[in-house]
């Protein structure tokens, strides 16, 4: 393990932070050079999380770097008769094999949606200086380990799309950017109040000392014991997973995303249906298996409630958000509701990780689920934007009616949608399976039969409306669009070649002004259609990388008989 | 009871800000108070920090290494904490109420419901 792993870890989130400037700074020369700026600084960040994931995620182990030099970090000293236990001063950056995917993530997306933004994006300046700082806030939920410095991130990465969803031309997408920044700051604001309680009983901020505080294995003065009963603690959890359920957009708190995925202009949609959620998710299972630890929820009635309540909601929002995905008749929206179905089914694998009828298999199981359904799901809904936009750009199908014959007319962008949705529901082979299946084990081997029911029906009811689209795309005939017939010369299913190139470049249905989906926005879409199945066969490989996850999680358990 | 609300009033000030700021959010149908109430709502919570930061009889944080077994110290923490918050809820605002001018120069509408139904018009 390199110190340039270690170092790599502070400037992953540095260089997109110092790089978001550059854009602004070099709008008093020209304008317009946002998108190559932006492109320069992204791919100098995946360079270097391409490295760090690698060695985190392939190499295993946990990599901490701590900000501001030697001043800083864990020490054991001893002050006024009494020992420092090892806390630690100053912010940590901990680097381990969930988070090394999450990194990756981050910096693939960010740099493949610029490929789409070339052409179909807002192109000021201020545009890619905010994108460059959503990127670098993601990094710092994904590597941060102190409980404080996730809701700063948090905060960062929230204000920076609240900017981003505005930044469309329509005055909808103003108030769709307000209501997401009301529900979310709200919810940052309960996940602070969380913080502030767990502050306030344990004295720490730093994830690994409030954990063991927690757990009661340090010898600090006025604690005896375990301080999972402590109801102080409990509401912590209760804020905690709250605040963040509202910004992963669970059931009743999710109203602000399909407002702000729909109303936002298609670029924003595509990276933010990717990772502004899946940052929220993440945070929640850091916090969930790493703070409060399977013993917290193991310790008592009330602990164990608390987690059912969450599963509860995690379970309503699959069926809710499912089914309200049925209804819409516009794509983006109906794609947004079924984030909201598929983080309920991540949640649930969150859940049933620390859930006390877990054995170590069950959480197992749930650590791999919930592992590669964030970054399959992440994968999956960017490609569905972003396939549903190229369509829009070029043939401006924005509803599922109008979607009808297009797979003729554009048979690869339809085919890579038809992938992605078979992914979303998770068929065979796609990342989709893999992580339904995961989650779906790890409730059987929990013996949570509700669960088990629910992650099934999911599936079932996330094709009632996939279904609905393919059904449009490929057997219905063209009744709406029967008088376009330019898009037939591109379309016919003989070319092979250089149909892609059409896709692309033949935009002359002259329905939109924006002239056809660029080759970067379909090529975008088939990597991630491509991506989609090719990850479905890294089961193997993902899952013995999430082992350290796993045996962090179990480990922290610590034994409960000897604290109480 | 009456003995933790002359105590810990501050306790019970931050509990009562927290629900009001909230209540505002959901309630109200202007736009501006609804920033309001997230502010309240934000100062609750500031308030909750500065309030554990206190220390009766506590000293400034500046530990010496030969200092006594029964002196108390403040932990700084706290108010770090909030200046931070306070960072980000002034940014939090500003982003907000430039959201707010927007609106109102498109719709020329503070209010939700108004808002709601010059949308369904469109």
């Amino acid at each position: 393990m390199s110190s340039l792993v270690e170092t790599g870890l502070a400037l992953l989130v540095v260089v997109p932070m110092v790089g978001a400037t550059l854009p602004l700074a070099l709008s008093l020369v020209r304008d317009q050079v946002g998108w190559a700026t932006a492109t320069v600084v992204l791919a100098v960040e995946a360079a270097l999380a391409a490295r760090v994931a690698y060695a985190l995620v392939l190499e295993g182990g946990r990599v901490v770097h701590v900000l501001g030099g030697e001043t800083f970090g864990r020490t054991n000293r001893e002050v006024g008769g009494e020992s420092t236990e090892g806390f630690a001063v100053g912010i940590e950056l901990v680097g381990d094999a969930l988070s090394g995917l999450v990194v990756a993530l981050v910096a693939g997306v960010a740099l493949g949606v610029l490929a789409f933004a070339r052409r179909g994006g807002p192109r000021t300046n201020a545009f890619y200086s905010g994108y460059l700082l959503l990127t670098g806030g993601l990094m710092g939920v994904a590597l941060t380990g102190d409980l404080f410095n996730l809701f700063v991130f948090l905060e960062i990465s929230g204000l920076a799309t609240y900017a981003l969803v505005a930044s469309g031309r329509s005055p909808t997408s103003a108030v769709a950017a307000l209501k997401y920044l009301v529900l979310g700051t709200t919810g940052a604001s309960m996940y602070l109040v969380g913080v502030g309680y767990l502050f306030l009983r344990t004295g720490a901020l730093n994830m690994v000392d409030v954990s063991r505080t927690l757990a009661g294995s340090v010898d600090l003065p006025g604690l005896e014991g375990a301080l999972y009963g402590d109801p102080l603690v409990v509401a912590a959890f209760g804020f905690v997973a709250v605040g963040l359920a509202t910004k992963a957009a669970l059931f009743p708190l999710h109203t602000w995303q399909p407002d702000a995925y729909a109303e936002a202009p298609d670029t924003v949609t595509v990276y933010i249906s990717a990772l502004a959620s899946t940052a929220a998710a993440y945070a929640l299972a850091r916090v969930t298996w790493f703070v409060f630890t399977p013993a917290f929820f193991d310790f008592g009635p009330a602990n164990r409630r608390v987690l059912e309540f969450l599963l509860a909601l995690a379970t309503v929002s699959v069926l809710v958000g499912s089914a309200l995905a049925a209804m819409q008749p516009r794509i983006k929206r109906m794609l947004a509701y079924s984030s909201v179905a598929q983080f309920g089914l991540i949640v649930i694998g969150i859940g049933v990780a620390v859930h006390p009828a877990a054995g170590e298999q069950a959480t197992r199981f749930a650590v791999y689920g919930v592992g590669i359904h964030l970054v399959g799901h992440a994968v999956i809904k960017s490609g569905l934007f972003a396939t549903a936009a190229a369509l829009a750009a070029d043939t401006g199908a924005r509803r599922v009616q109008e979607y009808a014959g297009l797979a003729r007319r554009r048979p690869f962008l339809a085919g890579g949608m038809a992938t992605l949705a078979f992914g979303l529901v998770g068929v065979p082979p796609t990342v989709g399976f893999l992580g339904k299946w995961y989650i779906a084990l790890a409730a059987v081997e929990a013996r949570h039969w509700p669960l088990v029911a629910v992650v099934f029906l999911s599936t079932v009811l996330s094709l009632l409306y996939v279904a609905r689209v393919l059904e449009r795309l490929y057997f219905s005939g063209s009744p709406e669009t029967a008088t376009e017939s330019s898009g037939e010369i591109a379309g016919s299913p003989g070319e092979t070649g250089d149909a892609v190139a059409a896709d692309g470049g033949d935009g002359t249905d002259g329905v939109v002004a924006t002239g056809g989906a660029s080759t970067g926005m379909v090529a975008l879409a088939l990597t991630a259609a491509v991506l989609t199945v090719g990850l479905g066969f890294t089961g193997a490989e993902l899952s013995t990388a999430l082992d350290p996850v796993v045996e962090a999680v179990t480990d922290a358990a610590p034994s409960t008989e000897v604290s109480r | 009871m009456i003995e933790a609300f002359a105590t810990r009033y501050s306790y019970v000030l931050f509990a009562a800000l927290l629900v009001l700021g909230l209540y505002m959010v959901v309630t109200s149908s202007n736009l501006v108070k609804k920033v309001v109430g997230l502010n309240l709502f934000q100062t609750g919570i500031f308030l909750f920090f500065v309030t554990t930061a206190f220390v009766d009889g506590g000293r400034s944080p500046v530990v010496p290494a030969e200092a006594g077994p029964g002196e108390v110290f403040a932990s700084p923490l706290g108010q770090v904490i909030v200046l931070t918050a306070i960072v980000v809820g002034v940014a939090l605002t500003a982003v907000a109420l430039a959201l707010i001018v927007r609106i109102y120069d498109e719709y020329g509408t503070l209010d939700e419901e108004t808002l709601r139904e010059v949308r369904t018009d469109e």
